[in-house]
Protein backbone atom coordinates (compact mmCIF):
# COMPACT_ATOMS: atom_id res chain seq x y z
CA UNK A 1 0.00 0.00 0.00
CA UNK A 2 1.71 3.45 -1.11
CA UNK A 3 1.94 5.77 1.63
CA UNK A 4 0.42 8.94 2.11
CA UNK A 5 1.44 12.31 1.97
CA UNK A 6 1.18 14.65 5.34
CA UNK A 7 0.37 17.89 5.68
CA UNK A 8 -0.07 20.95 7.97
CA UNK A 9 -3.58 22.23 8.15
CA UNK A 10 -3.38 24.10 11.64
CA UNK A 11 -1.19 25.24 14.24
CA UNK A 12 -1.54 26.92 18.28
CA UNK A 13 1.15 28.17 20.03
CA UNK A 14 1.19 29.29 23.88
CA UNK A 15 5.00 30.32 24.17
CA UNK A 16 6.98 33.09 26.46
CA UNK A 17 5.22 35.72 24.03
CA UNK A 18 1.89 34.78 24.60
CA UNK A 19 -0.79 33.03 22.63
CA UNK A 20 -0.77 32.49 19.02
CA UNK A 21 1.29 31.59 16.36
CA UNK A 22 1.16 35.49 14.68
CA UNK A 23 2.29 37.05 18.44
CA UNK A 24 5.08 34.36 18.36
CA UNK A 25 6.31 35.57 14.99
CA UNK A 26 5.70 39.04 15.33
CA UNK A 27 8.19 39.11 18.88
CA UNK A 28 10.89 36.88 16.57
CA UNK A 29 10.29 39.25 13.67
CA UNK A 30 11.18 41.96 16.17
CA UNK A 31 13.61 40.24 18.00
CA UNK A 32 12.18 40.10 20.87
CA UNK A 33 13.67 37.99 24.18
CA UNK A 34 10.56 36.56 25.96
CA UNK A 35 13.67 35.67 29.02
CA UNK A 36 13.11 37.65 31.86
CA UNK A 37 14.58 37.33 35.60
CA UNK A 38 12.62 34.90 37.80
CA UNK A 39 12.84 36.74 41.15
CA UNK A 40 11.53 33.37 43.18
CA UNK A 41 15.12 31.50 42.12
CA UNK A 42 17.24 33.28 44.13
CA UNK A 43 15.45 31.75 47.32
CA UNK A 44 16.52 28.17 46.21
CA UNK A 45 19.76 27.07 47.38
CA UNK A 46 22.09 25.84 45.38
CA UNK A 47 20.27 27.26 42.17
CA UNK A 48 22.75 29.08 40.33
CA UNK A 49 20.34 30.49 37.24
CA UNK A 50 18.11 33.41 38.02
CA UNK A 51 16.23 33.27 34.58
CA UNK A 52 13.64 31.54 32.58
CA UNK A 53 11.30 32.38 29.99
CA UNK A 54 7.48 31.60 31.07
CA UNK A 55 4.55 32.03 29.97
CA UNK A 56 2.68 35.15 30.01
CA UNK A 57 -0.96 36.35 30.81
CA UNK A 58 -3.17 32.92 30.36
CA UNK A 59 -6.37 32.82 31.78
CA UNK A 60 -7.21 29.04 32.89
CA UNK A 61 -10.89 30.29 33.09
CA UNK A 62 -12.28 30.01 29.58
CA UNK A 63 -11.58 25.97 30.10
CA UNK A 64 -15.02 24.62 31.99
CA UNK A 65 -13.99 23.99 35.41
CA UNK A 66 -14.78 20.34 34.56
CA UNK A 67 -12.12 19.94 31.82
CA UNK A 68 -9.76 22.39 33.85
CA UNK A 69 -10.19 20.35 37.22
CA UNK A 70 -7.40 17.68 35.85
CA UNK A 71 -5.06 19.86 33.98
CA UNK A 72 -2.22 21.37 35.20
CA UNK A 73 -0.18 24.50 33.71
CA UNK A 74 1.35 22.45 30.82
CA UNK A 75 -2.09 20.61 29.90
CA UNK A 76 -4.03 24.43 30.00
CA UNK A 77 -1.06 25.28 27.42
CA UNK A 78 -1.53 22.53 25.32
CA UNK A 79 -5.60 22.27 25.38
CA UNK A 80 -5.36 26.21 24.08
CA UNK A 81 -2.66 25.67 21.62
CA UNK A 82 -4.51 22.58 19.99
CA UNK A 83 -7.83 24.43 19.99
CA UNK A 84 -6.71 27.34 18.21
CA UNK A 85 -4.58 24.80 15.54
CA UNK A 86 -8.03 23.21 15.29
CA UNK A 87 -9.62 26.27 14.51
CA UNK A 88 -7.52 26.95 12.13
CA UNK A 89 -8.08 23.51 10.01
CA UNK A 90 -10.65 24.39 10.08
CA UNK A 91 -12.25 21.17 11.41
CA UNK A 92 -15.78 20.23 12.24
CA UNK A 93 -17.28 18.38 15.57
CA UNK A 94 -17.94 15.54 13.12
CA UNK A 95 -14.42 15.16 12.34
CA UNK A 96 -13.26 15.89 15.70
CA UNK A 97 -15.30 12.83 17.13
CA UNK A 98 -15.31 10.70 14.23
CA UNK A 99 -12.57 8.72 15.13
CA UNK A 100 -10.22 9.18 12.56
CA UNK A 101 -7.98 12.34 14.24
CA UNK A 102 -5.72 10.97 16.91
CA UNK A 103 -3.71 13.10 19.16
CA UNK A 104 0.17 12.72 19.89
CA UNK A 105 1.21 14.86 22.55
CA UNK A 106 4.13 14.65 24.92
CA UNK A 107 5.78 16.62 28.04
CA UNK A 108 9.24 15.78 29.66
CA UNK A 109 6.97 14.58 32.85
CA UNK A 110 3.86 14.98 34.52
CA UNK A 111 3.10 17.93 36.12
CA UNK A 112 6.36 18.92 38.57
CA UNK A 113 4.03 21.56 40.33
CA UNK A 114 1.35 19.34 41.71
CA UNK A 115 4.18 16.42 41.79
CA UNK A 116 5.74 19.46 44.47
CA UNK A 117 1.97 19.96 45.99
CA UNK A 118 1.44 16.40 46.51
CA UNK A 119 4.40 15.48 48.52
CA UNK A 120 4.55 18.46 50.60
CA UNK A 121 1.33 17.67 51.67
CA UNK A 122 1.66 14.53 51.60
CA UNK A 123 5.10 14.88 53.92
CA UNK A 124 3.78 16.89 56.12
CA UNK A 125 1.96 14.23 58.38
CA UNK A 126 2.47 10.99 56.17
CA UNK A 127 -1.30 11.21 55.08
CA UNK A 128 -2.96 11.47 51.61
CA UNK A 129 -6.95 12.27 53.69
CA UNK A 130 -6.34 15.31 51.05
CA UNK A 131 -5.64 14.41 48.00
CA UNK A 132 -8.12 15.52 45.52
CA UNK A 133 -9.27 13.54 42.62
CA UNK A 134 -7.43 15.72 40.32
CA UNK A 135 -3.88 14.83 41.15
CA UNK A 136 -3.24 11.52 38.91
CA UNK A 137 -4.59 13.71 36.05
CA UNK A 138 -2.19 16.25 36.51
CA UNK A 139 1.13 14.01 36.80
CA UNK A 140 0.00 11.07 34.94
CA UNK A 141 2.72 10.82 31.80
CA UNK A 142 0.04 11.36 29.08
CA UNK A 143 -1.87 13.66 30.60
CA UNK A 144 -1.62 17.13 28.18
CA UNK A 145 -2.52 14.24 25.46
CA UNK A 146 -5.35 13.01 28.07
CA UNK A 147 -6.74 16.40 28.35
CA UNK A 148 -6.36 17.66 24.81
CA UNK A 149 -8.94 14.43 23.84
CA UNK A 150 -11.41 15.29 26.58
CA UNK A 151 -11.35 19.26 26.36
CA UNK A 152 -11.74 18.34 22.10
CA UNK A 153 -13.61 15.22 22.27
CA UNK A 154 -11.41 13.50 20.37
CA UNK A 155 -12.12 9.93 19.55
CA UNK A 156 -9.14 8.31 17.56
CA UNK A 157 -5.91 7.29 18.99
CA UNK A 158 -3.89 8.47 21.91
CA UNK A 159 0.12 8.57 21.83
CA UNK A 160 2.10 10.16 24.10
CA UNK A 161 5.89 10.65 23.61
CA UNK A 162 8.65 11.23 26.13
CA UNK A 163 11.70 12.08 24.90
CA UNK A 164 12.87 15.08 27.53
CA UNK A 165 13.98 18.36 24.79
CA UNK A 166 12.88 15.74 21.60
CA UNK A 167 9.56 15.64 22.57
CA UNK A 168 7.52 17.74 20.51
CA UNK A 169 9.58 16.12 17.14
CA UNK A 170 9.25 13.01 18.02
CA UNK A 171 5.33 13.65 18.85
CA UNK A 172 4.85 15.14 15.10
CA UNK A 173 7.08 12.46 13.84
CA UNK A 174 4.85 10.38 14.97
CA UNK A 175 2.04 11.39 14.30
CA UNK A 176 3.10 11.69 10.29
CA UNK A 177 3.65 8.20 10.28
CA UNK A 178 0.54 7.05 11.26
CA UNK A 179 -1.11 9.28 9.04
CA UNK A 180 1.41 7.88 6.53
CA UNK A 181 0.26 4.62 6.91
CA UNK A 182 -3.44 4.95 6.49
CA UNK A 183 -3.65 4.75 10.69
CA UNK A 184 -5.54 7.72 11.15
CA UNK A 185 -6.20 10.86 8.72
CA UNK A 186 -5.34 13.64 10.51
CA UNK A 187 -3.55 13.77 14.39
CA UNK A 188 -3.01 16.43 16.35
CA UNK A 189 0.49 16.82 17.11
CA UNK A 190 3.09 18.17 19.29
CA UNK A 191 4.31 18.71 23.45
CA UNK A 192 4.22 20.97 26.24
CA UNK A 193 5.92 21.94 29.44
CA UNK A 194 5.48 23.96 32.76
CA UNK A 195 8.06 25.70 34.21
CA UNK A 196 9.39 24.62 37.51
CA UNK A 197 12.84 25.02 39.42
CA UNK A 198 13.29 21.34 38.98
CA UNK A 199 13.87 21.78 35.44
CA UNK A 200 16.45 24.93 35.61
CA UNK A 201 18.34 22.97 38.58
CA UNK A 202 18.72 19.73 35.54
CA UNK A 203 20.79 21.74 33.86
CA UNK A 204 22.47 24.07 36.46
CA UNK A 205 24.04 21.24 38.46
CA UNK A 206 25.33 19.96 34.79
CA UNK A 207 26.90 23.19 34.48
CA UNK A 208 24.93 23.48 31.54
CA UNK A 209 22.21 26.17 32.78
CA UNK A 210 22.76 30.08 31.45
CA UNK A 211 24.05 31.73 34.98
CA UNK A 212 26.59 34.99 33.95
CA UNK A 213 23.45 36.98 32.72
CA UNK A 214 21.22 36.68 35.47
CA UNK A 215 20.94 40.47 35.17
CA UNK A 216 20.26 41.01 31.37
CA UNK A 217 18.01 37.83 31.49
CA UNK A 218 17.40 39.40 27.43
CA UNK A 219 20.85 38.43 26.47
CA UNK A 220 20.56 34.79 27.15
CA UNK A 221 20.93 31.76 25.76
CA UNK A 222 23.04 32.75 23.12
CA UNK A 223 23.07 29.66 20.78
CA UNK A 224 26.20 29.67 18.49
CA UNK A 225 28.19 32.62 20.46
CA UNK A 226 31.30 32.41 21.46
CA UNK A 227 30.13 33.56 25.09
CA UNK A 228 27.36 31.52 25.55
CA UNK A 229 27.14 29.51 29.19
CA UNK A 230 24.18 27.26 28.91
CA UNK A 231 19.66 26.62 28.70
CA UNK A 232 17.67 28.84 29.66
CA UNK A 233 14.41 27.13 30.72
CA UNK A 234 10.96 27.75 29.13
CA UNK A 235 7.71 26.92 28.99
CA UNK A 236 4.65 26.65 26.26
CA UNK A 237 3.00 24.37 24.29
CA UNK A 238 2.94 24.28 20.08
CA UNK A 239 0.88 21.94 18.13
CA UNK A 240 0.23 21.03 14.83
CA UNK A 241 -2.73 19.98 13.16
CA UNK A 242 -1.61 17.15 10.26
CA UNK A 243 -3.32 15.72 7.96
CA UNK A 244 -3.22 13.54 4.82
CA UNK A 245 -3.37 14.96 1.99
CA UNK A 246 -6.50 13.61 0.44
CA UNK A 247 -8.04 14.63 3.65
CA UNK A 248 -7.22 17.91 3.60
CA UNK A 249 -8.20 18.46 -0.40
CA UNK A 250 -11.20 16.92 0.08
CA UNK A 251 -12.18 19.28 2.61
CA UNK A 252 -10.67 22.07 0.86
CA UNK A 253 -8.15 23.25 3.86
CA UNK A 254 -6.01 25.74 3.74
CA UNK A 255 -2.38 23.43 3.83
CA UNK A 256 0.61 25.31 5.55
CA UNK A 257 3.16 22.81 4.59
CA UNK A 258 4.22 19.23 4.02
CA UNK A 259 6.15 17.01 6.26
CA UNK A 260 8.49 14.70 3.42
CA UNK A 261 10.90 13.32 6.40
CA UNK A 262 11.25 12.29 9.79
CA UNK A 263 13.71 10.48 11.33
CA UNK A 264 14.99 9.67 15.15
CA UNK A 265 17.79 7.93 16.78
CA UNK A 266 19.30 6.79 19.88
CA UNK A 267 22.48 7.78 21.10
CA UNK A 268 24.19 5.22 23.30
CA UNK A 269 27.28 7.35 23.77
CA UNK A 270 26.32 9.21 26.81
CA UNK A 271 23.07 9.99 28.28
CA UNK A 272 23.93 13.19 28.19
CA UNK A 273 26.35 14.29 25.98
CA UNK A 274 25.34 15.13 22.32
CA UNK A 275 27.27 13.34 19.45
CA UNK A 276 28.51 14.86 16.51
CA UNK A 277 28.35 12.01 14.29
CA UNK A 278 25.18 10.39 15.70
CA UNK A 279 22.90 13.66 15.24
CA UNK A 280 24.39 13.92 11.43
CA UNK A 281 23.04 10.16 11.09
CA UNK A 282 20.11 11.16 12.21
CA UNK A 283 19.97 14.60 9.63
CA UNK A 284 21.34 11.87 7.14
CA UNK A 285 18.27 9.44 7.44
CA UNK A 286 15.60 12.11 7.75
CA UNK A 287 17.02 13.20 4.48
CA UNK A 288 16.56 9.54 3.10
CA UNK A 289 13.40 9.33 4.25
CA UNK A 290 12.50 12.46 2.39
CA UNK A 291 14.05 11.11 -0.49
CA UNK A 292 16.29 13.82 -1.06
CA UNK A 293 19.88 14.72 -1.31
CA UNK A 294 21.27 17.66 1.18
CA UNK A 295 21.10 19.76 -1.58
CA UNK A 296 17.66 19.48 -0.97
CA UNK A 297 17.33 21.75 1.90
CA UNK A 298 17.25 25.82 2.01
CA UNK A 299 17.83 26.12 5.68
CA UNK A 300 18.26 24.11 8.92
CA UNK A 301 16.40 25.62 12.39
CA UNK A 302 18.87 24.21 14.87
CA UNK A 303 18.06 22.60 18.34
CA UNK A 304 21.51 24.86 19.57
CA UNK A 305 20.18 25.38 23.00
CA UNK A 306 23.38 27.34 23.49
CA UNK A 307 25.24 24.99 25.82
CA UNK A 308 29.09 24.70 25.37
CA UNK A 309 28.75 21.26 24.08
CA UNK A 310 25.38 20.63 22.45
CA UNK A 311 25.82 23.51 20.13
CA UNK A 312 29.36 22.60 18.64
CA UNK A 313 28.42 19.03 18.49
CA UNK A 314 25.19 19.87 16.22
CA UNK A 315 27.61 22.90 14.37
CA UNK A 316 29.83 19.75 13.09
CA UNK A 317 26.92 17.64 12.31
CA UNK A 318 25.57 20.17 10.00
CA UNK A 319 28.54 20.91 8.62
CA UNK A 320 29.42 17.35 8.05
CA UNK A 321 25.98 16.73 6.03
CA UNK A 322 25.31 20.13 4.20
CA UNK A 323 28.87 22.22 3.89
CA UNK A 324 29.51 25.56 5.27
CA UNK A 325 26.86 27.07 3.00
CA UNK A 326 23.52 26.19 4.94
CA UNK A 327 21.84 28.52 6.54
CA UNK A 328 21.18 27.76 9.85
CA UNK A 329 19.59 29.03 13.07
CA UNK A 330 18.54 28.44 16.42
CA UNK A 331 15.39 30.33 17.82
CA UNK A 332 16.29 29.75 21.48
CA UNK A 333 17.92 32.79 21.96
CA UNK A 334 14.29 34.59 21.34
CA UNK A 335 12.54 31.66 23.23
CA UNK A 336 14.39 29.57 25.31
CA UNK A 337 14.14 26.14 25.90
CA UNK A 338 10.51 24.98 26.31
CA UNK A 339 11.27 21.82 26.53
CA UNK A 340 8.84 19.69 24.95
CA UNK A 341 7.48 22.01 23.69
CA UNK A 342 10.38 23.44 22.04
CA UNK A 343 10.25 21.32 18.83
CA UNK A 344 6.61 21.87 17.66
CA UNK A 345 7.06 25.46 18.85
CA UNK A 346 9.96 25.61 16.72
CA UNK A 347 8.50 23.78 13.63
CA UNK A 348 5.51 26.18 13.75
CA UNK A 349 7.76 29.40 13.47
CA UNK A 350 9.82 27.18 10.53
CA UNK A 351 6.65 26.54 8.97
CA UNK A 352 5.81 30.66 9.01
CA UNK A 353 8.71 31.27 7.47
CA UNK A 354 8.62 29.35 4.33
CA UNK A 355 5.37 30.81 4.42
CA UNK A 356 6.03 34.51 4.83
CA UNK A 357 9.57 34.25 3.07
CA UNK A 358 12.04 35.33 5.50
CA UNK A 359 14.88 33.85 7.78
CA UNK A 360 15.11 34.32 11.36
CA UNK A 361 18.53 34.84 12.96
CA UNK A 362 19.83 33.68 16.19
CA UNK A 363 19.06 35.84 18.75
CA UNK A 364 22.17 37.21 21.18
CA UNK A 365 24.46 35.80 18.03
CA UNK A 366 27.40 38.84 18.42
CA UNK A 367 30.44 36.57 18.03
CA UNK A 368 30.48 33.25 16.67
CA UNK A 369 31.83 30.51 18.19
CA UNK A 370 34.99 29.14 16.33
CA UNK A 371 34.04 26.15 17.06
CA UNK A 372 30.35 26.46 16.05
CA UNK A 373 31.84 28.46 12.42
CA UNK A 374 31.12 25.73 10.16
CA UNK A 375 27.96 26.81 9.04
CA UNK A 376 26.17 29.88 7.29
CA UNK A 377 25.19 31.26 10.50
CA UNK A 378 21.72 33.34 9.85
CA UNK A 379 22.55 36.96 11.33
CA UNK A 380 19.65 39.08 10.64
CA UNK A 381 16.11 38.72 9.25
CA UNK A 382 16.33 38.02 6.04
CA UNK A 383 13.89 38.23 3.19
CA UNK A 384 14.07 35.09 1.25
CA UNK A 385 11.95 32.28 -0.27
CA UNK A 386 13.07 28.92 1.27
CA UNK A 387 11.13 25.73 0.25
CA UNK A 388 12.50 22.96 2.49
CA UNK A 389 13.63 23.38 6.38
CA UNK A 390 15.20 20.41 8.58
CA UNK A 391 14.38 21.23 11.84
CA UNK A 392 16.61 19.27 14.63
CA UNK A 393 15.42 18.74 18.85
CA UNK A 394 18.25 16.55 20.21
CA UNK A 395 17.36 15.20 23.88
CA UNK A 396 19.27 14.46 27.30
CA UNK A 397 18.35 10.90 27.37
CA UNK A 398 20.15 10.50 23.96
CA UNK A 399 17.33 11.09 21.67
CA UNK A 400 17.78 12.88 18.21
CA UNK A 401 15.00 13.59 15.63
CA UNK A 402 15.55 15.46 12.70
CA UNK A 403 12.61 16.35 10.60
CA UNK A 404 11.68 17.75 6.88
CA UNK A 405 8.67 20.29 6.64
CA UNK A 406 8.44 21.56 2.78
CA UNK A 407 5.97 23.98 0.88
CA UNK A 408 3.40 22.84 -0.20
CA UNK A 409 2.85 21.95 -3.94
CA UNK A 410 0.70 19.23 -5.53
CA UNK B 1 -21.75 27.38 65.29
CA UNK B 2 -25.43 27.63 64.53
CA UNK B 3 -26.82 25.79 61.80
CA UNK B 4 -27.85 28.79 59.88
CA UNK B 5 -23.53 29.13 60.10
CA UNK B 6 -23.26 25.23 59.20
CA UNK B 7 -25.25 26.05 55.69
CA UNK B 8 -23.72 29.59 54.90
CA UNK B 9 -20.09 27.72 55.53
CA UNK B 10 -21.32 24.60 53.72
CA UNK B 11 -22.44 27.07 50.56
CA UNK B 12 -19.48 29.14 50.28
CA UNK B 13 -17.15 25.97 50.59
CA UNK B 14 -19.26 24.18 47.92
CA UNK B 15 -19.24 27.13 45.37
CA UNK B 16 -15.87 27.97 45.71
CA UNK B 17 -14.78 25.09 45.40
CA UNK B 18 -16.78 24.01 42.29
CA UNK B 19 -17.05 27.35 40.89
CA UNK B 20 -21.09 27.51 41.36
CA UNK B 21 -22.85 30.84 41.03
CA UNK B 22 -23.89 31.37 45.05
CA UNK B 23 -27.52 32.01 43.30
CA UNK B 24 -27.64 28.45 42.65
CA UNK B 25 -26.83 27.19 46.18
CA UNK B 26 -30.41 25.90 47.33
CA UNK B 27 -31.04 23.02 49.48
CA UNK B 28 -33.54 21.19 46.65
CA UNK B 29 -30.63 21.21 43.99
CA UNK B 30 -29.52 17.80 43.32
CA UNK B 31 -25.65 17.45 42.88
CA UNK B 32 -25.16 15.57 39.76
CA UNK B 33 -28.27 16.99 38.13
CA UNK B 34 -28.66 20.27 38.99
CA UNK B 35 -25.06 21.35 40.11
CA UNK B 36 -23.37 19.72 37.54
CA UNK B 37 -21.09 17.66 39.98
CA UNK B 38 -19.73 14.24 39.06
CA UNK B 39 -18.34 11.33 40.55
CA UNK B 40 -14.75 12.82 40.95
CA UNK B 41 -16.46 15.95 42.42
CA UNK B 42 -18.02 14.07 45.02
CA UNK B 43 -14.17 12.54 46.19
CA UNK B 44 -13.19 16.21 46.11
CA UNK B 45 -16.20 17.45 48.22
CA UNK B 46 -15.75 14.98 50.70
CA UNK B 47 -12.54 16.56 51.60
CA UNK B 48 -14.33 19.77 51.28
CA UNK B 49 -16.22 19.61 53.91
CA UNK B 50 -13.64 17.74 55.83
CA UNK B 51 -11.41 20.98 55.69
CA UNK B 52 -14.25 23.23 56.53
CA UNK B 53 -15.60 21.08 59.53
CA UNK B 54 -12.36 19.38 60.86
CA UNK B 55 -13.91 16.06 60.63
CA UNK B 56 -13.47 12.72 58.48
CA UNK B 57 -16.29 11.90 56.67
CA UNK B 58 -15.33 9.68 53.61
CA UNK B 59 -16.16 5.97 55.69
CA UNK B 60 -19.34 7.01 57.16
CA UNK B 61 -22.79 5.64 55.24
CA UNK B 62 -24.71 8.42 55.60
CA UNK B 63 -22.53 9.63 52.52
CA UNK B 64 -23.82 7.50 50.20
CA UNK B 65 -27.63 8.91 50.76
CA UNK B 66 -26.64 12.14 49.69
CA UNK B 67 -28.52 13.65 46.69
CA UNK B 68 -29.43 17.07 47.39
CA UNK B 69 -27.66 20.22 48.71
CA UNK B 70 -30.35 20.27 51.54
CA UNK B 71 -28.55 16.41 52.41
CA UNK B 72 -25.27 17.96 53.20
CA UNK B 73 -26.59 20.49 55.30
CA UNK B 74 -28.42 17.53 57.29
CA UNK B 75 -25.74 15.78 57.28
CA UNK B 76 -23.24 17.80 58.46
CA UNK B 77 -25.65 19.10 60.89
CA UNK B 78 -26.20 15.84 62.32
CA UNK B 79 -22.00 15.42 62.30
CA UNK B 80 -21.73 18.34 64.04
CA UNK B 81 -24.02 17.38 66.26
CA UNK B 82 -22.43 14.13 67.25
CA UNK B 83 -19.22 15.01 67.81
CA UNK B 84 -20.14 17.74 69.73
CA UNK B 85 -22.08 15.71 72.21
CA UNK B 86 -19.18 13.17 72.52
CA UNK B 87 -17.46 13.35 75.91
CA UNK B 88 -14.21 15.62 75.69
Amino acid sequence: MPLKRVVITGMGALSPFGRGIDTMMDALLRGESGVRILPGLADIRGIRTRVAALVPGIDAGEIPRKYRRSMSAMSVFAALAAGDAIAQAGLSGDLVRGGRLGVSIGSTIGSPNTTQAFFDDFRSDNSVERMKSGVFFHIMNHSCAANVVHMLGITGRTVAPSAACSTGSLAVGYGAEMISAGKQDMMVCGGADEFHPLTAATFDIMNAASTRFNDSPASTPRPFDRDRDGVVCAEGSGILVLEALDSALRRNAEILAEITGFASTSDPESIANPNAGNIAHCMRQALQDAGIGAEGIDYVNAHATGTELGDIAESEAIHSVFGNRISTSSLKGNLGHAMAASGALEMAASVEMIRREFLLPTHNLANVDPLCASVAHVREVTRRRIDTVMKNNFALGGVNSSLIIRRFRQ
Amino acid sequence: MTNEEIIERIDRSIAEEFEIDPEEMKPEKTLFQDLGLDSLDIVDLVIVLETAFRFKIREEEGIRKIRTLGDIHAFVILKKNELESLPR
